[in-house]
């Protein structure tokens, strides 16, 4: 019995429903609009702008995450990709931020 | 019936095990495993991109005296197409929620009309990147532009392999219907989809909005 209760509770995390779709999908519209409208309209300075967009992206990924892709800590398959994920994503932040910091600072004191 | 699955299946080995799997125990079922096998594959699909965009990051300054992000790039349409991709992912949400609840006609028509928002999606990057070349903007120019066009088109070719996956799986699901594996298999497309519009959020963000900016 207990099985079969855990099973209907896993079918519904790992899946999802119509109304979990909606709501990612109506916060990614949100999270997406707001960034390209700073952008394209926006009267702001460079520096708000760049941290702005960044941190949108970020929300909106962990928005898909959770209500497209369904990564949770509350199931067992949840949890081993949640985190497999955060895995990856601190091998890219590794990869990716410190290929960049490197650079940057090579260039920044090559050209003077 | 489930000889000719059988048989359908007995290249992959994955899919036999799984079933032997499933007689043996009705309960514990190994489709769970596939899915998440599938996970760690886009986790590394996901290393692969991380380094695509650290070249980008690294090389999007050097433009070699020609056109750099702000002058090739036109919101507008980038809009569109992050429109497109963004409401295919919804619509494959639903053909995974009709997919669960065995309604075949239902999960076609979703999978369909996520086809058709796919096709707009890379039709429309498709003719960026032609007006790019016939302008002289072709990925030879200078390393902005070969790290963009290698950059977007990683991108765009997944999304095109996700789309010829996408056909296989609306012809397995209208002559096999939804049977177990077909579902797992829906799944992992499903996470693969999804993937992509997350890859496509990085896209957009650092590419086409500090490029513009």
């Amino acid at each position: 019995m207990s099985h079969s209760e855990t099973h209907a509770e896993h079918h519904d995390e790992s899946h999802g429903s119509v109304k979990t779709y909606l709501i990612g999908f109506v916060l990614s519209v949100i999270l997406t609009a707001i960034p390209f409208w700073i952008v394209m309209e926006g009267d702001f300075t460079k520096a708000t702008t760049l941290w702005s967009i960044v941190t949108f992206a970020i929300v909106q990924i962990w928005v898909h995450l959770k209500y497209f892709l369904h990564l949770n800590f509350t199931t067992e398959d949840g949890r081993a990709n949640t985190f497999s994920f955060l895995f990856s994503a601190m091998i890219i932040v590794m990869v990716v931020g410190l290929s960049v910091w490197i650079i940057y600072e090579s260039n920044a004191m090559m050209m003077y | 019936m489930s000889t000719l699955s059988a048989n359908l299946e007995s290249a992959n080995l994955e899919s036999v095990s799984h079933d032997d799997h499933a007689h043996a125990h009705d309960h514990h079922d190994t489709s769970g495993d596939t899915v998440f096998g599938f996970w760690l594959y886009l986790m590394t699909d996901c290393l692969l991109f991380a380094s695509f965009f650290a070249t980008y990051a690294v090389l999007f300054m050097n433009t070699a005296g020609g056109v750099s992000g702000k002058d090739i790039f036109e919101l507008d349409f980038v809009a569109v197409e992050t429109a497109a991709l963004l409401i295919s992912s919804i619509t494959f949400g639903f053909a995974m929620i009709a997919a669960q609840g065995q309604k075949k006609a239902l999960t076609l028509t979703w999978l369909f009309i996520t086809f058709c928002l796919g096709a707009v999606f890379i039709s429309m990057e498709i003719y960026e990147f032609h007006h790019l070349i016939v302008n002289g903007h072709g990925p030879q120019h200078s390393a902005f532009l070969t790290s963009f066009f290698s950059l977007v088109g990683l991108h765009g070719l997944h999304v095109t392999a996700g789309l010829i996956w996408m056909t296989i799986m609306m012809i397995e699901v209208a002559k096999r219907g939804l049977g177990k594996a077909t579902v797992t298999r829906l799944s992992c497309l499903s996470l693969f989809w999804h993937f992509l519009d997350i890859v496509w959020i990085c896209v957009f963000t650092v590419v086409y909005l500090m490029g513009a900016m």
